[in-house]
């Protein structure tokens, strides 16, 4: 069984996703059997085969450090749930560090 | 005939010539879409007046003699996941539900100053993610060939639309096979482009490393000037390519086969694949071997590995892609009652805001990224793409292009597959591996399936900027093909399409 | 309210144990443009005002690379003597938190700029002695910065017992450095000042760069301390603790210190060392322990999609090797050496601030002594007095040159040169323009100072009378009363001479 439904659990809160019970014993189930199908890849002999992460094959792009226009504060603040002191009013963080 | 009838060719030489003007042809599609939409469900959002007033610009800049390009009052309809300013983009999601973003996609700002008329956002399937739009936040769209079937998806909108004679050009993107494989259910043209030949700046993010922006239309020609008009390098975009755009227009009117060689993928094909499709499929090949070209068969060995692959691949990406939907700064917040903290709003958001299959995919996405697991499944899927990528080297340096169905099957019925996640993602068996690869690829219309009528794509792959390859093909294939019918495809259907 | 700490004496914790540090400190970058897109990177401006669709993260928005950010760290990563990357990606840190537009930071993980360098420091141990430690550097990476939360609500404006928080995006996307060292073993009781030099040395060797004002006291540099004890003679390597929040130099040494002083209380009593993050304090010098969180962070780590590897070219990093400056080290070696000072010269000037001061004085004309005297001297009171550093003064190094010129040359005499001094600080111009406007040349004219000489000799008979008996010290009272008449614009030496030829 590649993945348990608590497994499945620990990923929606790593992925803040609040799931209910309900959706819990729904997705876990059909999670199992993908990953099951995905894991597929295992099979294939892949010894010393570099991975691809881009497949443009580009390297160095850049662009020069020169400004460029950039939004007013209204326009940053527009679709802000919440807006105090022209920044974005968030709810309460618990210490991260 | 009907301006809404008209591709997008002739609607341009039409304005071109002053025949008609862009007001009118602009009005024309918006009675369309009033008159159908309803039962089509193609549009999200129709933007009438900016529309219009786009429409009016055209006609005044070109009363006064100013240069306008091809596509200068021509309608388009935009798929959901493109940033345009002021205008909603939702990306299928509840959790995007009202954002009007303060910015233009590349794409957008590319469209607006060719000249053509933006009429509307089209439905897709959330956040790009899936292959029918069922998975849509506000109901699915319907193929104009059969209301009870799916047009499609992700980008099924933008292929309704143009299938049901509400737009002559649309755009959709195509990730894992989400233009071709609509443009192959609902009996029109649609193209990936090479990864890298159009900008990726405003296309919200599903799978970085493999979304394309794409254009659909009922002809080759006309998908052949979208593509054109909207591709090209561009700096916002580090994976844009900059080269010049492949000479996509001049090979749709070449449409000459004759000493081609080309290649049918044997992987592509046999068990799972829908009889009625392979025999359209077969006699396409033939055709094409008729018109000069050199067929032989080519097996591209890893490509049974390809869907494994981009199921591991494109979930991973997303799940961190899809991580700024947070309820801190724009789209729905839920539960700030203020006795809830950050983390909490946001879970709770995210758990309201997301459909069942973008919680799947971030859920995959995240075991495939976590520490313990990364090497076995998001690593070695990195692998396997590098070999599908030297499967298509191998099969280019034989041959010029590469073919196959575009679809194992036809459209499948509204709701048939809608709780099987696995065998959704077997829609996109033969488009994913030109996805993994950045490769361009097209579906064309080749015939309608015997046994339900319903249209079949055939599939033509190139390498990576190759692109005119694609079209010189599909441009031969269409002529030859109408030349038998007697009258394109889409013509000939009940319902909507005609 | 927590229990404090119990905590062994330093000199105690160092018979038993021995420290092992390592600091890992972010820099950021002065580079007119954000690590990924084209915002300005001023400081202080007004809420949201420097942001863009691309480090807000909005949807749609794609990074691209600044290309003097890389310039910046390779510049970095040279002048610590590491080799440059020849291939690498940048790489996505999965984690959610508000002030994380994307919540994933473009960083890079497993594939850095810059590795293996290292940076010799000059250790000043206590009662004049010094020693060489070589810190390894393990890495030196480019990432992007946050965004800064203003918790409401809450007693002292900190996260614990705010009701919400208010962010502002503006230094998201600013381009850092991270320079991480490698583990620095071996320094027994001298650990807290050898963390302090390091972090000194290494501001001191950046600021040279040009890449960075590399200002603790602003957050353009900031440093994380790492502090771990190995029983001594047992071989075994301790966990470590990370203290964030480490804001001067001072600071940096002090939470090393207490740390030790910490841990060694912990092992003493039988216990062990919880391997967390802790947060430094300012006002009590001591460090607390962040939030417990309960699994470890996964940051699920993978090369970021969006951007191309970076692949600089042989020759690129060979140009910008080429233009490095002198490391400080060895241009302090070098003044040394030109300047002929000691070791404990050489110390008070660091420890002053004025090394570049001087430096600048003796280029503009004045020898090493006069500077430094000038330097340390009447203008290290005036800084002290005003409470600034010496650099905010209102005088310049050229300035400090024409003073001293003009003492050399007889025009002005210490005192004078002191009432120029104070005029150029009170903004009333150069000091030739102080000179003139305040009349406070040195009166050399024989005739004006006979007149002066003449009187002060009818003023005091009874001295004139001892000088005419050849006590000539006795002058000395006669110079003073024509210096005083002369509001000390006299020439001294050539009253005095006067007043002898006088009375002789």
């Amino acid at each position: 069984m590649p993945i348990t439904r608590d497994e499945v659990a620990h990923l929606a809160r790593l992925s803040r996703i609040a799931l209910s019970d309900a959706e819990l014993d729904h997705l876990a189930p059909q999670l199992d059997q993908i990953i099951t199908a995905v894991a597929q890849v295992q099979e294939v002999a892949a010894e010393g085969i570099p991975p691809t992460s881009h497949a443009t094959g580009l390297t160095n792009v850049f662009r020069d450090d020169e400004p460029r226009p950039c939004l007013s504060p209204a326009e940053a603040l527009a679709a802000a749930p919440a807006v105090e002191q022209q920044r974005f009013r968030v709810p309460r963080i618990l210490g991260e560090d | 005939m009907e301006l809404t009838h008209m591709t997008a060719a002739e609607l341009s030489a039409a304005l071109t010539a002053g025949q008609v003007s862009a007001t009118e042809v602009t009005q024309a599609h918006l009675d369309r879409i009033a008159a159908v939409d309803e039962r089509v469900h193609a549009f999200l959002h129709v933007a009438a007046d900016s529309a219009l007033a786009q429409a009016a610009d055209v006609d005044e800049r070109r009363r006064t003699g100013a240069p306008l390009g091809p596509l200068a009052g021509v309608p388009v309809a935009v798929k959901d996941v493109f940033a345009t300013a002021g205008l909603p983009t939702t990306c299928g999601s509840r959790i995007l539900d009202g954002w009007r973003p303060p910015y233009d996609a590349t794409i957008t700002q590319r469209l607006k100053g060719a000249g053509a008329i933006i009429l509307g956002k089209t439905n897709m399937d959330e956040f790009a993610m899936g292959s029918s739009t069922e998975n849509s936040a506000f109901g699915p769209s319907h193929n104009p060939w059969d209301l009870t079937k799916i047009p499609g998806g992700s980008s099924g909108g933008s292929a309704a639309a143009v299938a049901a004679y509400e737009a002559p050009l649309s755009i959709g993107t195509d990730t894992g096979g989400s233009i071709r494989q609509p443009a192959a259910v609902c009996g029109i043209v649609g193209t990936k482009p090479t990864y890298g030949g159009s900008s990726r700046y405003g296309v919200v993010a599903f799978a970085s490393s493999l979304d394309t922006p794409g254009p659909f239309g009922r002809t080759v020609l006309d998908t052949a000037l979208l593509h054109e008009a909207i591709s090209g390098y561009d700096p916002m975009d580090s994976t844009s390519i900059d080269a010049p755009v492949p000479p996509v227009l001049a090979a749709a009117r070449q449409a000459d086969v004759s000493g081609m060689r080309i290649g049918v993928v044997t992987e592509l094909g046999g068990e799972g694949y829908q009889p009625g499709v392979l025999s359209r499929f077969a006699e396409a090949v033939e055709l094409l071997e008729s018109l000069g070209a050199k067929v032989t068969e080519v097996s591209c060995p890893h490509f049974k590995y390809a869907l494994p692959a981009y199921y591991l691949i494109a979930p991973s990406e997303c799940s961190s892609n899809l991580a700024r939907f947070d309820a801190m700064r724009y789209g729905l917040r839920v539960g700030d009652d203020g006795t809830r903290d950050a983390e909490e709003v946001m879970a709770l958001t995210r758990a309201q805001g997301f459909g069942a299959e973008v919680k799947r995919r971030i859920i995959l996405g995240a075991y495939a990224l976590s520490s313990g697991y990364y090497d076995a499944y998001y690593g070695k899927a990195q692998q396997v793409r590098t070999l599908i990528i030297r499967d298509f080297d191998a099969a280019f340096s034989q041959v010029d292009v590469l073919v196959s169905p575009a679809t194992p099957t036809t459209a499948f019925g509204i709701g048939e597959r809608a709780d099987d996640p696995m065998a959704m993602y077997l829609a996109d068996l033969c488009t994913i591996p030109s996805d993994l690869a950045g490769n361009a690829a097209i579906s064309v219309p080749c015939g309608l399936a015997p046994e339900d009528g319903l249209p079949v794509g055939l599939q033509v792959m190139a390498p990576a900027l190759a692109d005119d390859r694609l079209y010189r093909v599909a441009a031969a294939a269409e002529a030859a093909l109408v030349g038998q019918w007697g009258q394109p495809l889409l013509a000939g259907a009940k319902g909507l399409s005609s | 309210m927590t229990t404090p700490d119990t905590l062994v004496p330093f000199a105690e914790a160092m018979e038993r144990y021995e420290p092992v540090i390592g600091l890992e400190t972010h820099v950021e970058l002065g580079t007119r443009t954000k690590m990924f897109c084209g915002c300005g990177t001023a400081f202080g401006a007004e809420p949201n005002s420097q942001v863009c669709p691309v480090c807000l993260g909005l949807p749609g928005s794609l990074p691209v690379v600044n290309r003097n950010a890389i310039e910046y760290a390779i510049r970095i990563g040279l002048a610590l003597n590491c080799s440059i990357a020849p291939w690498g990606r940048f790489a996505r840190k999965n984690y959610f938190y508000p002030d994380m537009p994307k919540n994933f930071q473009i960083s890079q993980y497993d594939e850095p700029l810059c590795v293996d360098g290292w940076l010799e420091v000059l250790v000043e141990t206590g009662h004049g002695e010094h020693r060489t430690v070589r810190v390894g550097i393990e890495r030196v990476h480019l990432e992007e910065d946050t965004g800064k939360s203003l918790h409401v609500g809450g007693a002292t404006g900190r996260i614990h017992g705010a009701d919400y928080s208010l962010v502002d995006y503006n230094r998201a996307g600013i381009p850092l450095v991270e320079i991480v060292t490698k583990t620095i073993e071996g320094t027994g009781a001298d650990a807290p000042v050898v963390a302090r030099t390091y972090v000194t040395e290494l501001r001191d060797l950046i600021r040279s760069l040009g890449v960075s004002d590399v200002r603790m006291e602003e957050g353009s540099l900031r440093c994380d301390v790492n502090t771990s004890l190995s029983p001594r003679g047992s071989g075994v390597w301790g966990t470590r603790t990370e203290t964030k929040n480490v804001n001067s130099l001072r600071s940096v040494e002090r939470a090393v210190q207490f740390e030790i002083e910490r841990q060694a209380a912990v092992l003493d009593g039988g216990g062990r060392i919880v391997q967390e993050t802790r947060h430094f304090h300012e006002d009590t010098g001591t460090t607390t322990a962040g939030r417990s969180k309960e699994e470890a962070q996964d940051y699920r780590y993978f090369p970021e999609p969006d951007l191309v590897p970076i692949a600089p070219s042989a020759d690129w990093v060979e140009q910008i090797r080429a233009a490095l400056p002198e490391a400080p080290a060895a241009r302090r070696a070098r003044l040394q050496a030109e300047w002929a000072l000691s070791e404990a010269d050489m110390t008070a000037l660091r420890n002053a601030d004025a090394l570049d001061l001087v430096a600048e004085t003796v280029a503009a004309g004045a020898s090493p002594a006069d500077a430094r005297k000038w330097w340390l001297g009447e203008l290290a009171r005036r800084a002290n007095e005003a409470a600034t550093g010496l650099d905010e003064l209102a005088i310049t190094p050229a300035d400090v040159a024409r003073v001293a010129a003009l003492v050399a040359t007889g025009a002005l005499n210490d005192k004078l040169a002191r009432q120029v001094i104070d005029g150029v600080l009170a903004g009333e111009g150069a000091p030739d323009e102080v000179v003139a406007a305040r009349g406070l040349a040195v009166v050399s004219d024989d005739g004006a100072l006979t007149a002066a000489v003449d009187e002060a000799i009818a003023a005091n008979p009874d001295v004139a009378a001892r000088i005419r008996e050849g006590k000539v010290n006795a002058a000395g009272v006669l110079v003073g009363a024509v210096m005083k008449a002369t509001r000390g614009q006299a020439d001294a030496a050539r009253v005095r001479e006067l007043i002898l030829a006088r009375l002789s």
